[in-house]
């Protein structure tokens, strides 16, 4: 049962890298796309930044998310932005100081793999909203409409995880399992209150067993990989018919599905490909040249390793564990080294989750894997191993630009850790996100409760 | 010629457990929870240790590992798993974990069905987890049958103690098994030990719910000389589990997952019940485990109760390997104001000596005390922390092999274009 839902649950998203060649020719395509006579943003966030203070922590070792190390620093926002780091010299006046000695600054965690809120806690048969299991195509869905904002998760993903900002997917039941959204990781009542401004859309897509087992097992195509890969292929045979009436101007028939698919051979829709085995992932690369659209990021991507020139040289990200294996045949290849591996092959690198549980130490399973490497001789600073957690996640997630490091200008997501984020003996100290205080280790008030704790046993424990 | 030559290089060659191996200069864990020695030494003979700590004599003739810098500790005892079990848990032909369709269930024993060749087996040994509890999973009943202790050896002989306890489902699972509801769980718990107690006279009933095989293997279990591993989350279900005693006093009970334990802590404690918890469940992932939070180990361990880490419905068949990080974890709440943590003495303690003792064979496994099986794991850091790893595993007193297929894979893909052949080839 539990491992019927982890493994649809599981394993689900694909995404493109955007290199910069990649973000010119997809600006050119969507500008060159027609004007649609439909509200491409129907549910918009209407997230705020809560109220902030002008803040300095300081004495801090900084990671700063995109690979460099800065000791003994000061940090200093505003206004929910970052303004910059700086090192020697007294504190600038007119802020809150935060004294870090001893402790550590980073970007906040980005988690580009979660299903919390469409598989929330508690894990009941009426809370299971990630898979529409009634159909493998069904790109019309979105998982924004299945987010219950009241799960948990978020508050653990928080406080014990640092994590600011996570994308959520619909399950991997499904070859086309419909739209993810990209979420501020703060309470609110509706998802759109949670929805984070100016992210574009991802289409979460499934390779291997679990859409040829779902669908097979009832008789339905597609029951092998041959049968994904046909399935797929006249869907965005489809989608490209579609894509050509709109771009001509013709009249069609509303279709929700297509609209979601001709998004993303428009560029303005990231893929998010659920892909564990090497040869799978070889075959979706060729598939989106076939039909002209690019990979974000191949999810789960167990075999990466197998094929990391091959991710380099085509520019897709690998969201992996670090050491998840043998759950699944198609997860039996899975090493320890995956990450590490990705990275010296100068592909790009993701630390992600899929895990209610996992969610909460990605520092952890990040500081795993760079242990793992080095002992094969793969020299990797802990500062750079940062970026497989924010910055790589953010730029995958077209949000590069906005969060993700600590450059400035950018939000002022950060998380001041207890000590050093890659030891097992560190947990988050405080979190701000978009400048604002949302977490605080010395103060219960700090600590959010979701609805479904109050009154019930263990409400505001420290979890 | 040849042959007869090898044949009696066997012969002469000493057993490799029989060897006197001294591994001098390293940081030594015993694991009962005593604090690390400096500078420690570690003389294993026999396939026993013969003694560890400060001062150390070191027998003439022994071996010398050189341990300088690296920390020294008794192999990872994993305290509830399913390992060796398991092949590829999809893959239902390679897991005996349970078996909804058998007609037995107390009676199934696992002991036969360890297989030393699954991938966990050689995955968990080369990141120095040496033993493990192994326990059936509950297919068709609330009684899913006979756990062993088992050693991760690279040899054909992994079982340590066969039918070490029984395992039953409590809680919101056995109550499903027992047909939809807790008052129907405890019906089929009191209806089964009856008929244990009479199938302990010879006396089997036409209408007896259990199969013959089945109420003769609860016979130990009445009469307590066979543990019973209960699983149960909520404080309520822990103390439905803890007032079995009252009815059945010989009972030897032990709990497992116990999410709650810590709100009736003291509970657990009096019954004098061993437990062993999941380490970090922090999320009401269902209505038995609302109150879950990652300081339950360190509350029940203040209120006195004897609690290891166990590993219940997390990946149990293969990912014993993340013991040590969830022994960290729970160091690294000493940190968080208000949380409950262990010191790192005992959360190491939580990962060797005691599940070991919860288990009934502290004596045999799970530290560096004189007498002990010879499970040695020599570090290149602090087993706890994350960027660690293995450099040295004995089981046995035997030099265990840190391949597996996860390796041969690492290396075979270490450069993944091909070369002069396919990869294939690259072996």
């Amino acid at each position: 049962m539990q491992l019927t839902k982890f493994l649809i649950g599981t394993a689900v998203a694909l995404a493109t890298v955007t290199s910069p060649v990649a973000a010119k020719k997809k600006d050119k395509e969507a500008a060159s796309a027609p004007k649609s006579s439909f509200n491409k943003d129907p549910y918009p966030s209407t997230y705020q930044p809560y109220a902030s203070v002008p803040t300095a922590v300081t004495n801090v070792i900084v990671y700063d998310g995109e690979g460099a190390k800065f000791q003994n620093a000061t940090v200093y926002f505003r206004d929910g932005k970052v303004e910059g780091i700086e090192t020697g010299g007294a504190v600038k006046d007119g802020y809150t100081v935060i004294d870090g000695t001893g402790k550590w600054v980073t970007p906040g965690i980005i988690d580009i793999h979660s299903h919390l809120g469409d598989y929330p806690s508690p894990g009941v048969d009426a809370h299971s909203d990630g898979n529409e299991a009634t159909g493998a195509v069904r790109p019309e869905v979105w998982a924004e409409h299945s987010v219950w904002p009241q799960d948990p998760g978020f508050s653990r993903a928080l406080a014990n995880g640092g994590v600011t900002a996570l994308q959520i997917l619909p399950g991997s039941a499904n070859l086309f399992g419909g739209r993810s959204v990209t979420i501020k990781n703060v309470y609110a009542r509706n998802v759109q209150g949670m929805k984070f401004p100016g992210a574009p859309y991802g289409l979460k897509m499934a390779c291997g067993e679990n859409p040829k087992r779902v669908y097979g097992s009832k008789g339905q195509m597609p029951q092998t990989r041959m049968g994904n890969m046909a399935v797929n292929r006249q869907t965005w045979a489809r989608a490209a018919e579609y894509k050509r009436k709109l771009d001509k101007g013709e009249n069609v028939t509303r279709d929700l599905a297509m609209e979601t698919l001709a998004g993303v051979l428009s560029g303005e829709i990231l893929v998010h490909n659920h892909c564990y085995r090497a040869d799978e992932m070889s075959l979706v690369i060729d598939m989106a040249k076939e039909f002209g659209y690019k990979v974000s990021t191949f999810h789960h991507a167990v075999e990466s390793y197998k094929i990391a020139d091959l991710l380099a040289k085509e520019g897709i990200c690998s969201a992996m564990w670090a050491d998840w294996w043998g759950f699944k045949m198609e997860s039996y290849d899975a090493i320890n080294e995956n990450i590490p591996m990705v990275f010296k092959a100068n592909a790009c690198t993701i630390v992600h989750s899929d895990d209610a549980n996992g969610i909460q130490r990605l520092n952890q399973e990040a500081a795993k894997a760079a242990g793992d490497g080095r002992r094969m001789g793969i020299e990797v600073p802990d500062e750079v191993v940062w970026t497989w957690l924010s910055y790589n996640p953010a730029k995958a997630l077209g949000i590069g630009d906005k969060t993700g490091s600590l450059k400035p200008g950018k939000m002022a997501d950060i998380v001041l850790w207890n000590g050093n984020p890659l030891s097992v003996y560190t947990r988050p100290d405080k979190v701000w996100i978009d400048g604002a205080l949302m977490y605080d280790a010395a103060n219960p008030k700090m600590r959010p409760v979701a609805d479904f704790e109050l009154g019930q046993p263990g409400e505001g424990d420290v979890k | 010629m040849k042959r007869f030559l090898l044949g009696c290089a066997a012969l002469i060659a000493l057993p490799a457990s029989a060897q006197t191996i001294a591994i001098t200069g390293g940081k030594v864990i015993i694991g009962d929870g005593s604090a690390p020695v400096e500078n420690g030494t570690v003389v294993i003979s026999n396939g026993r240790v013969v003694a560890a700590g400060a001062g150390v004599a070191i027998p003439a003739g022994a071996e010398r590992v050189d341990a300088s810098g690296k920390w020294v500790t008794p192999g990872i005892v994993a305290g509830f798993t399913r390992m060796g079990l398991v092949g590829v848990d999809a893959v239902d032909p390679s897991n005996d974990t349970e078996a909804r369709n058998s007609p037995f269930n107390a009676s199934l024993d696992m002991a036969p069905a360890i297989n030393p060749d699954v991938a966990a087996m050689a995955v968990n040994r080369a990141a120095g987890v040496t033993r493990a509890i192994v326990s059936p999973d509950a297919g068709n009943a609330i009684f899913a049958g006979q756990g062993a202790v088992i050693d991760t050896g690279s040899d054909l002989n992994p079982v340590t103690k066969a039918k070490a306890f029984q395992f039953v489902e409590f809680g919101e699972t056995g109550a499903r098994l027992a047909g939809g509801s807790r008052p129907a769980l405890i019906a089929a718990f009191k209806t089964a030990l009856g008929e244990a107690s009479e199938a302990a006279k010879g006396i089997f009933r036409d209408d007896a719910m259990l199969k013959r095989a089945d109420a003769l293997a609860l016979v130990p279990v009445v009469n307590g000389t066979m543990k019973l591993f209960v699983h149960a989350e909520s404080a309520p279900d822990i103390l439905m589990v803890l007032a079995l005693k009252k009815d059945y006093p010989a009972l030897s009970l032990v709990l497992v997952g116990a999410t709650e334990g810590w709100r009736v802590g003291p509970q657990i404690a009096a019954a004098k019940v061993g437990v062993l918890a999941s380490a970090l469940n922090d999320l009401p992932d269902s209505f038995e485990q609302l109150a879950a939070t990652q300081s339950n180990i360190g509350r029940m361990k203040k209120a006195g109760v004897e609690v290891a880490i166990g590993m219940i419905n997390d990946n149990e068949a293969r990912q014993a390997q993340l013991s040590m990080q969830y022994a960290g974890n729970l160091v690294a709440l000493n940190k968080v104001p208000g949380a409950t943590g262990l010191s790192w003495d005992q959360a190491f303690a939580t990962i060797s000596s005691v599940p070991a003792d919860i288990a009934g064979l502290g004596g045999e496994i799970g530290s560096l005390r004189a007498g002990r099986k010879a499970d040695v794991v020599i570090w290149d850091g602090d087993p706890l922390e994350l960027t660690s790893g293995v450099q040295a595993v004995w089981i046995d007193g035997v030099k265990q092999s840190l391949v597996s297929r996860q390796t041969r894979l690492r290396d075979r893909y270490a450069n993944p274009t091909e070369g002069a052949l396919p990869n294939a080839y690259d072996r």
